[in-house]
């Protein structure tokens, strides 16, 4: 399966390398355009980038599997995030992670069989003053019990995938 | 009481706002000067560092090279990652221009033309905050090659958000540098100092945001002016996060140096149920804990907490009542740091990794005395040993909460215990059949 960026995910790749005085500089930004673009990040990804940037293919990589917001396999439509560091902890955060995972029937970093649903258990996400939280994609749902969360658990479930 | 980076002005966030309440003034105040003017204002302001190690920010501006033919970046850290710190997605939220015209300031005091803003990748909402407020300065000549008409002066700088993906490593000034560069991000090993070698090889100022935030009022209201508030050698406010066991957790700016008690009780409202406090961490895990009952007239400085054993790191106060499990919250702790060493070095890899077990063994009843002498000997040894100070702040926490909490880990241990052995391997020892 090749992977080619689109024409217009090119023009912003062009964009973001101006920012940088190195075409290097620029994997963060455009594994982020192809995560958007493919939904995660395979070889044939990598190696496109690498092409498009210039740069070995290994420096592709060695990004790829250090940081833990680049995917590697594909992830639920909803990925949900719970935090249970110290300060989401102390204010339930545990109860909140067990209940998603019983809800779900999947533990971190797996996806439900339909495609719906990932789950993943992650560090702090600096919203220690408004514990518990949770992230689903890219939106914060913060002051949470496990009643907020089953009515947020509840409308994804019922909408369509 | 005033307040410096989160003033009470509503919808601040608004260019026109934040220009009607005497918005980049302070930049132009800034441009008739010197850059070793404003250097020297900023240190004599007693201004530091709002992200840990509570550094002299002027003292690092003036470490920067006057002549060099290299161009001189500027990185504005807002990693924030540390857990219980949550001030700076408040001042991207709320304060953005004041942190752009920071920038622009500091950019002209150290001579550098590019500043790179570097924000952690989970805060999508704030980048795109933070990435608007940019544009508006861009569009209303406050950044970029039009800034020279803008303020009439032949300087100009630009600025560019780094977006993070999810590493607490990359709050460590070397390793945000390494991330900016495209690469993992490993520390790098000092000297050379960033000043001398920083951003590809370039003289490099790291600052974090707070800190930046609170240059434009030092600036206009004058170095004495901000000296004179709070704590002497740790002047200005601080933005405490305050979170945990507390009923109405939060961030609220409040001069250093005021008392533990008095932000717990007073401003964050106390304990939920009146329970007693069994501990808090002062400055976000990283830091050492306070025992509930050694609470008592401690303030909130990076002096004073120095002297009760503590540390004021980045203001993050995370409150546990009196029915906290510590062990579990140590642990937790303890595989925090554990799954962010970025690997490099082997006592902090490893180190991490045996304290997690331990403390998981503990848990689950299979503790000796032994193991909580062994956790210090571990932290003990980690401890100093590495490139950058994850180490210490992974060491920290279990070295000083075993120290000050023994006689509640001593609880969960016994003199001896019989762990079955699992590895086939090892049983060999026991069993008839000769090696050979």
């Amino acid at each position: 399966m090749t992977f080619k960026f689109t024409e217009e995910n090119l023009k912003r790749i062009e964009e973001v390398k101006k920012k940088y005085p190195t075409s290097l500089a620029a994997v963060m930004p455009t594994l982020y355009i192809a995560q958007e673009q493919n939904g995660y990040i395979t070889n044939e990804v990598m190696e496109e980038i690498a092409n498009v940037l210039g740069v070995g293919k290994i420096d592709v990589l060695s990004v790829v599997t250090f940081y833990t917001m680049y995917h590697t396999k594909p992830m639920g439509k909803y990925h949900i995030q719970v935090c249970t560091n110290v300060s989401c902890m102390l204010r339930g955060a545990y109860e909140i992670w067990n209940f998603i995972k019983e809800r779900l029937g999947i533990d971190h970093m797996e996806v439900t069989s339909d495609g719906k649903f990932s789950l993943e258990e992650v560090e702090c996400m600096g919203a220690c003053g408004y514990a518990p939280m949770i992230a689903i994609n890219e939106d914060y749902y913060e002051n949470l019990n496990k009643e907020k969360v089953e009515e947020i658990l509840n409308s994804l479930l019922n909408s369509e995938l | 009481m005033e307040k410096i980076v989160l003033p009470d002005i509503p919808n601040l966030n608004n260019i026109d706002v934040y220009l009607a309440n005497g918005g980049f003034e302070a930049a132009k105040k800034a441009f008739m000067q010197s850059p070793d003017d404003i250097i020297d204002q900023v240190k004599k302001s007693g201004l530091r560092g709002r992200g840990g190690a509570a550094f002299l920010t002027g003292l690092k501006w003036s470490f920067m090279p006057k002549t060099t033919d290299k161009p001189k970046y500027l990185c504005i850290n807002g990693d924030e990652s540390e857990p219980g710190s949550f001030k700076d997605r408040q001042i991207f939220e709320y304060n953005p221009y004041q942190l752009i015209e920071g920038i622009i300031i500091t950019c002209y005091a150290i001579g550098a033309q590019t500043a790179y803003l570097y924000i952690r990748g989970e805060y999508h909402k704030w980048i795109k905050l933070m990435q608007n407020a940019i544009d508006t300065a861009y569009d209303k000549g406050f950044l970029g090659e039009r800034m020279k008409d803008t303020f009439g002066v032949n300087f100009y700088c630009n600025l560019y958000i780094h977006k993070g993906a999810g590493a607490y490593i990359c709050g460590e000034e070397s390793a945000l540098m390494n991330s900016i560069e495209g690469l993992r991000g490993y520390p790098r090993v000092k000297p050379p100092f960033p000043a001398q070698k920083g951003l590809w090889g370039c003289p490099t100022t790291i600052n974090n945001v707070e800190t930046i935030t609170n240059v434009p009022p030092i600036i206009l209201k004058g170095w004495e002016w901000f000296s004179k508030i709070g704590a002497p050698r740790h002047p200005g406010t601080l933005l405490y996060g305050v979170s945990g066991h507390v009923n109405k957790p939060g961030v609220y700016e409040l001069p250093t140096g005021i008392l533990l008690t008095d932000l717990i009780y007073n401003y964050a409202g106390g304990i939920p149920g009146n329970k007693k406090i069994k501990c808090v961490i002062p400055g976000g895990t990283s830091m050492p804990p306070l025992r509930g009952d050694q609470l008592e007239g401690v303030r909130m400085d990076a002096e004073s907490l120095k002297q009760v054993g503590s540390a004021i790191g980045t203001a993050g106060v995370i409150v546990m009542d009196e029915d906290t499990d510590l062990l579990k919250v140590l642990l937790r702790i303890a595989k925090f740091y554990h799954h962010e060493s970025c690997g490099q070095c082997t006592p902090c890899r490893e180190g991490t990794g045996w304290m997690e077990k331990i403390l998981q063994r503990i848990l689950e009843g299979n503790g000796t005395s032994k193991d909580l002498d062994l956790l210090i000997s571990i932290a003990n040894n980690i401890e100093g040993n590495t490139i950058c100070a994850l180490g210490d702040a992974a060491a920290w926490p279990v070295k000083f909460m075993i120290e000050r909490f023994r006689d509640e880990f001593e609880k969960y241990v016994k003199a001896q215990v019989k762990i079955p052995i699992q590895n086939k391997v090892h049983s060999m020892r026991n069993t008839k059949i000769p090696l050979e």
